[in-house]
């Protein structure tokens, strides 16, 4: 049941990197408990959109609304200013999980959970670990909650990552091609993960080159390219009969996708 | 407010610059003799026979894990005594200096064999050399190249280390500052013009081997430390 | 070699021994301390985003390291306490020489092991919220120390060496005894030895320890 008023709310969102201009004005909606899958070859901005997204980079221009307030403030020449202690409660909202996992050698898989909680949230101690343990058994891995990532697959250190970031109870799940770094074999393990928290409802942006994947889950798929949305619409529309030859091209390179 | 005079200092340059020469007569020679001694020490540590490897061993532990000014004392006080021999002050100094060198390049050394050694060595072996053959012709002159950077370290370390002679009378620039200072009643511009003349040089060195390292890592050599 | 050793005049001194040790223990203690704090400090300035702190920062460390320690020992004993309304004392003097230096080698440790450290682990640790003192606290110096400790305890020895350098302006430790004792007694031989071996055997522990943690290092990667 979508609001009336989006969640995530984007506007002419540029980025550049030197003299690269990866994103070229991305506008964007995405409502309460929708799901959207990010497509695009490497090079077209779909990685970055995302990290823009939670403000792992930082916008040159366009504006960003979460829950309709607007990010950051005016600055000079119209270029909006953004000041690190800001951007901090923002990325207690919008979660993400990267392709290289990125847990924590140091801390056993609980530590790692708990650790948002508890530092970030100033969680007490018992409280903080009744909340990793619980999303741990969402993600199946309760029975691992001692275990060092060292000793964890590929998929667990992966399926610890999504319980680390909703620990800390997110508005967006963003998911960076979450897949792309595991054998075939654990893939699995993860989208069905992921699918769980799809049929909880959860808001999410995902890009990733899971075609079929993407098409049972996402409820709207966006083609980028030249960091620019350049098709996009249900996943019938966009995955079986795209409008737009890039698109084609895009899907008939990924031959494992069959409908 | 304190009123500075760099007067009586430069009025004396002359000795400062004289001491300046000494630090560096030590240093070079240290340098030169340790490389040599080091070499030696490194080849005997290397060698399987007990009765090379063991002694070298001993040299190589002891003059690391003592200080260095312990050293210079026991060489200037109490080896003449021993030894029943004469000890400049410059002996005593280039003694403790080169078998400290020695003792950390023979360390360096035996690193940059073994790891040429474990391919190269291997490969020269295979075609028909003998050992020492290996060693002398494919080996060594690879090693070598590799502790340059080693070699230049080191090189910068002993000009710091061997202001300690000034402890022992030997009129380097650290002992003709104090001598200045003592004479002029101003230790404060003394010890600022030794300290600034120290950093100058030695900042001057480790500028020209970073360029050196720069430019052998960029000819794909790797460097061993 | 016709001397006969006689250890004994050494160890008739054992009183003057012992406060020798107390004052090196207590002295290395003093600039290990300072020394890893302020390179601490040193090292995270250097990786400072900010100009300002950064390179003063790096002029430190170029400056201490480029500059013998007597020299900077002497210059705090003799130099300083013309510019200041007070006397610096020979511990105070020691110790800012030696803590200063190591500090300055510490600076660049903490600095080479932060930077070691992927970045995806600073990514991790933002996209839960946490903020870069947050991150630096419990995510990126945990993992940096573990991989400095090494080079941490080969500077540990280091400061322990340079402890006798305490011995030119008189500071009571175990060299500044050994010469004592050595001019009273007239057995330099035995006087320089007894304290080599001192030294040695205080050392060596340190020294093991550190190839310990070398190859314990050299494994886990």
């Amino acid at each position: 049941m979508a609001d009336h008023r989006p969640l995530l709310r984007v506007r002419a969102l540029a980025k550049r990197f030197g003299d690269n201009q990866v994103l070229r004005g991305i506008d964007l909606d995405v409502a309460r408990g929708e799901r959207v899958a990010v497509l695009g070859a490497s090079g077209s901005g779909k990685s970055t959109l995302l990290r823009c997204l939670n403000f792992m980079e930082i916008p040159d221009a366009g504006t960003l609304e979460l829950d309709g307030v607007a990010l950051g403030r005016a600055g000079a020449g119209g270029a909006r200013e953004y000041r690190e202690a800001e951007l901090v409660p923002v990325r207690q909202r919008v979660g993400m999980v990267f392709q290289q996992f990125n847990l924590f050698p140091h801390m056993t898989a609980l530590g790692n959970v708990m650790e948002g909680p508890r530092v970030v949230r100033r969680m007490p101690e018992a409280e903080a670990r009744g909340r990793a343990l619980a999303e741990l058994a969402r993600v199946g891995l309760a029975e691992k909650a001692d275990a060092y990532p060292a000793h964890l697959s590929g998929g667990q250190k992966q399926r610890v990552a999504i319980a680390r970031a909703l620990a800390m109870d997110p508005e967006v799940l963003l998911f960076d091609e979450p897949t792309s770094s595991l054998d075939p074999e654990l893939v699995g393990e993860v989208l069905g993960t992921i699918q769980s928290l799809a049929r909880e409802g959860r808001t999410m942006l995902l890009v990733t080159h899971e075609l079929g994947f993407a098409y049972h889950v996402a409820t709207r798929v966006l083609f980028l390219a030249d960091g620019r949305i350049l098709e996009q619409g249900t996943p019938d529309e966009v995955l079986k009969a795209p409008r737009e030859q890039r698109t084609r091209a895009f899907i008939a390179r990924h031959q494992e996708f069959r409908l | 407010m304190y009123r500075w005079d760099f007067g009586p200092v430069l009025a004396n340059a002359d000795l400062l610059a004289a001491g300046l020469l000494n630090t560096l007569r030590v240093t070079g020679t240290a340098l030169v003799v340790g490389v040599a001694l080091g070499l030696a020490l490194a080849l005997l540590r290397l060698s399987r026979r007990r009765l090379a490897s063991w002694p070298s061993g001993f040299v190589i532990e002891v003059f690391r894990t003592t200080p260095p000014l312990v050293q210079l004392f026991w060489f200037y006080f109490a080896l003449p005594l021993v030894a029943g021999i004469e000890m400049t002050p410059f002996m005593a100094a280039a003694t403790t200096f080169s078998i400290q060198s020695a003792a950390f390049f023979a360390e360096v050394f035996r690193a940059g064999i073994a790891s040429v050694e474990r391919g190269q060595g291997e490969a020269a072996r295979a075609i028909g050399m003998t050992r020492p053959q290996a060693l002398r012709r494919v080996v060594l002159p690879q090693a070598v190249k590799r502790m340059i950077p080693a070699f230049m370290e080191r090189a910068i370390e002993l000009m710091k280390t061997t202001t300690l002679v000034a402890t022992i009378s030997y009129a380097d620039l650290l002992y003709a500052a104090n001598e200045i200072s003592q004479r002029s009643f101003r230790p404060l511009e003394s010890f600022t013009v030794a300290a600034l003349a120290y950093f100058v040089v030695i900042f001057a060195a480790s500028q020209a081997a970073r360029r050196v390292e720069r430019r052998l890592a960029a000819s794909g050599d790797s460097t061993v430390r | 070699m016709g001397h006969r050793w006689d250890f004994a005049s050494v160890l008739d001194n054992h009183e003057a021994l012992l406060a020798g040790a107390a004052g090196t223990l207590r002295l290395f203690a003093i600039c290990l301390a300072l020394g890893l704090a302020l390179g601490l400090a040193v090292g995270l300035a250097r990786s400072a985003r900010s100009a300002w702190i950064r390179l003063p920062a790096g002029a430190f460390v170029e400056f201490f390291r480029n500059t013998p320690v007597l020299v900077q020992i002497l210059w705090f004993y003799f130099a300083l306490p013309i510019l200041l309304p007070f006397e610096v004392d020979k511990l105070a003097a020691a110790a800012l020489g030696i803590s200063l230096n190591s500090a300055a080698f510490a600076g660049e440790i903490f600095r080479g092991g932060i930077q070691s450290i992927e970045p995806g682990q600073w990514e991790g640790a933002r996209a839960i919220g946490m903020t870069q003192a947050q991150a630096m606290r419990r995510v990126i110096l945990p993992q940096a120390v573990r991989r400095m400790l090494p080079a941490l305890t080969n500077r540990a020895i280091e400061v322990f060496k340079m402890t006798t350098l305490a011995s030119a302006i008189a500071y009571v430790e175990l060299l500044q005894q050994g010469r004592l004792i050595a001019s009273l007694n007239f057995n330099p031989i035995e006087a320089y030895t007894a304290i080599a071996i001192l030294f040695f055997c205080c050392l060596w522990p340190l020294v093991r320890l550190t190839y310990f943690l070398e190859r314990r290092l050299a494994r886990s990667d």
